[in-house]
């Protein structure tokens, strides 16, 4: 708590961007302990700087130095500091988080919200948490990849994607939680502990960035990738049916304009390429799980076809366990079953293509709800959605730990 | 304060028409209402009806955990809005069950939560044919009017009927999920109004949801009837396309909801309509 007499405070007029590049290295100087208010972002601006006394020095001879105007003002300072609290608690929102304690994960995000998360995340757990680069989306987005590691070499590992459709939001919404969540409970919840000492978890986050910027800037119902068809107006491939398993067959489209284009080939889309890329490389995922949003539903191989995927009674077993779990928590209902019983079929699936991979735990979640907000779920449910979910992960990460050598 | 029914439905039979007809090569919206040239048509690959069909057809009952139950109580829901719904009343299935007659009934509110249990049982007739026709259905519930909404529709009428100051919203919910709480009894209208749309576009491979209310916006009252322009995305969940509709809804508390037009929208202007796709 700095006493008040102690401070002074100093209104700068930043005349163009220069000064305000200035001003920004000069705040993030933490050794002199100074607090900026920055009305706005319009050039010219007025920032305001509360220094401390002992600061005082340092910082008008910076400003003199950079000509760079400001003056003194008398005012009082407890006036101005309620003011400020009060302009602080109503633009929490608009300020970027500084630790991943401070990211506001009861809301939605944009993907440099979340892309900042990630190198925070990783930057507070050096030792636990990396970040892989798989490849590039289209547009050239990062297709980033968070793992989480207690060490050793070619551990099995556990793969979770949320965002593939770039609509269902409280997916990528969900998985930043997951992210909290692991590095979290590490060292604090025993099962979860035991997972990692095992095995690795890999998250992908922003599996479709091109779409999920697309939904968030021009349409927010945007499912598909953003890469143009040639010979087509229409843009996009369904990423959930670009993968190499029953491709070509019923239950996709061939027509560009559809939402669930298939693509001109298997793997034409570098944000599936990239993942079928590393699952081969890494050669020892045990389990693979994607996440969707909305029906509450987890569902199991095949999509393409009605014959019974070699386990399904085992992962019809664990799928009602982990459905069960999920309940506990706020009593939401979900079904289960194979993609082709429960949904519709669908050919090119990523989890038909995983499972032929010799992935035996691969899942599908579609998460909330059943359709009274569909896609655009509010953002008071995120928390609830991801914190039930996470159960059910939980179910099928520790399942597959036990069943692994 | 509002009202939201969620119902539990049961469905006990899906008859069907002569099964020859069951296979559909994929053609426009229903015979009657507009055809518009960049109508999205939603084929099937014959395989996969065929293979439905028999499912269906050898039991005569229906799985209620596979989807062919869950699109015909969906549809079933559709209808009971057409018939029961209104501002203060949006109904929404919760669970199938088969081979009994049960309905829970959740009514939600924002001064309290309770549920409140009822029974529904309906049988659902997907005729098929050229130029396909809207299902039919009949149901019939017990227990759906316990939850009084007369007094909060009243309010909601009288305060809406006079024409100096008629109402209009867009993107509700936004894209957050979040609307303003005068604005849900027109986000739960439009879904109620959507019913109508989504009832007579249903068959064995749709299941529709309304998605979000682009916008409404409200029209001089006429015939005592608040009246409404709405333009309303749907979300086809086997196709996965969002399907835009307007349409022109009249309410009441006397009369319902009632839908006087309806207008497909084309998914955009510079697009191709896609051909008969194989879901």
């Amino acid at each position: 708590f700095v006493s008040l007499s102690q401070l002074q405070v100093l209104r700068i007029t930043a005349r163009d961007e220069v000064q305000l590049t200035l001003l920004k290295d000069l705040s993030e100087m933490e050794y002199l302990q100074l607090d900026v208010w920055m009305e706005t972002t319009d050039l010219p601006t007025s920032v305001d700087i509360r220094v401390p006394f002992t600061s005082l020095q340092t910082v008008k001879a910076f400003l003199e130095t950079e000509d760079i105007e400001y003056f003194i003002m008398i005012k009082d300072l407890q006036v101005m500091l309620d003011e400020e609290k009060e302009q602080m608690l109503s633009s929490a929102r608009a300020t970027a988080p500084r630790t991943s304690d401070d990211y506001d994960y009861s809301n939605y995000h944009t993907i440099a919200d979340i892309y900042a998360f990630q190198d925070m995340l990783v930057a507070e757990n050096p030792n636990l948490v990396s970040k892989i680069v798989i490849g590039q989306s289209y547009q050239g987005r990062p297709l980033n990849v968070l793992k989480f590691s207690t060490g050793g070499t070619n551990k099995p590992g556990i793969w979770l994607d949320t965002g593939i459709h770039s609509r269902e939001w409280v997916t990528q919404a969900s998985g930043t939680w997951f992210a909290k969540k692991i590095v979290t409970d590490y060292g604090r919840d025993a099962a979860l502990t035991a997972i990692l000492d095992k095995m690795d978890i890999f998250l992908e986050i922003v599996t479709n960035p091109d779409g999920y910027y697309y939904t968030h800037t021009s349409n927010r119902m945007w499912r598909k990738t953003r890469k143009p068809n040639p010979g087509s107006s229409c843009i996009g491939t369904d990423p959930n049916r670009n993968w190499d398993a029953g491709f070509g067959g019923p239950g996709a489209s061939d027509s560009p304009c559809s939402e669930t284009y298939r693509g001109p080939k298997a793997h034409s889309e570098s944000e599936v390429k990239s993942i079928v890329d590393f699952v081969k490389s890494h050669g020892n995922l045990q389990a693979f799980v994607s996440i969707h949003s909305y029906s509450q539903m987890l569902l199991y191989p095949y999509g393409y076809t009605r014959t019974p995927c070699k386990d399904e009674s085992e992962l019809h077993n664990l799928a009602r366990k982990a459905i069960t779990d999920l309940a506990s928590l706020y009593g939401t209902s979900y079904r289960y079953g194979s993609i082709i019983n429960t949904i519709y079929q669908a050919s090119g699936g990523t989890i038909d293509w995983t499972y032929n991979q010799g992935i035996k735990y691969s899942y599908t979640f579609e998460l909330r709800d059943t359709g009274r907000y569909g896609f655009i779920l509010p953002a008071n449910q995120i928390l609830p959605t991801a914190k039930e979910t996470w159960l059910a992960l939980m179910a099928i990460m520790e399942h597959t730990k036990d069943n692994t050598n | 304060m509002g009202w939201t029914l969620l119902i539990l439905l049961v469905v006990l039979t899906v008859v069907h028409g002569n099964p020859t007809v069951m296979v559909r090569t994929g053609s426009g919206p229903t015979v009657g209402f507009d055809q518009h040239p960049n109508s999205v048509p939603l084929g099937e690959d014959i395989q996969t009806t065929t293979e439905v069909v028999e499912e269906v057809m050898t039991t005569g009952v229906l799985n209620p955990s596979h989807y062919p139950a869950r699109r015909a109580a969906t549809v079933v829901q559709h209808y009971l809005n057409t018939r029961y719904g209104s501002p203060y009343r949006w109904i929404f299935l919760s669970t199938v069950h088969s081979g009994s007659a049960e309905v829970g009934v959740e009514v939600e509110d924002q001064h309290t939560l309770g549920s409140v249990s009822g029974q529904c049982s309906a049988e659902l007739f997907f005729p098929g044919g050229e130029g396909q026709s809207a299902p039919q259905v009949q149901a019939s519930c017990e227990g759906l009017h316990q939850s009084n909404t007369t007094a909060q529709e009243e309010a909601f009428y009288q305060q809406h009927r006079a024409s100096n100051n008629l109402v209009s919203g867009n993107n509700i919910p936004d894209s957050y999920g979040h609307m303003e709480p005068s604005m849900k009894p027109f986000w739960q209208l439009g879904g109620v109004a959507s019913s109508f749309i989504m009832l007579r576009e249903s068959n064995e491979s749709t299941l529709y949801n309304m998605a979000q209310v682009a916008n409404f916006t409200q029209l001089e009252t006429e015939k005592d009837q608040l009246r409404f322009n709405y333009h309303v995305l749907l979300h086809e969940m086997i196709s996965q396309e969002i399907i835009h509709w307007k349409l022109l809804v009249t309410w009441s508390p006397e009369q319902g909801v009632q839908v006087l037009q309806t207008e497909l929208q084309p998914k955009c202007h510079h697009c191709e309509a896609p051909p008969n796709t194989t879901n």
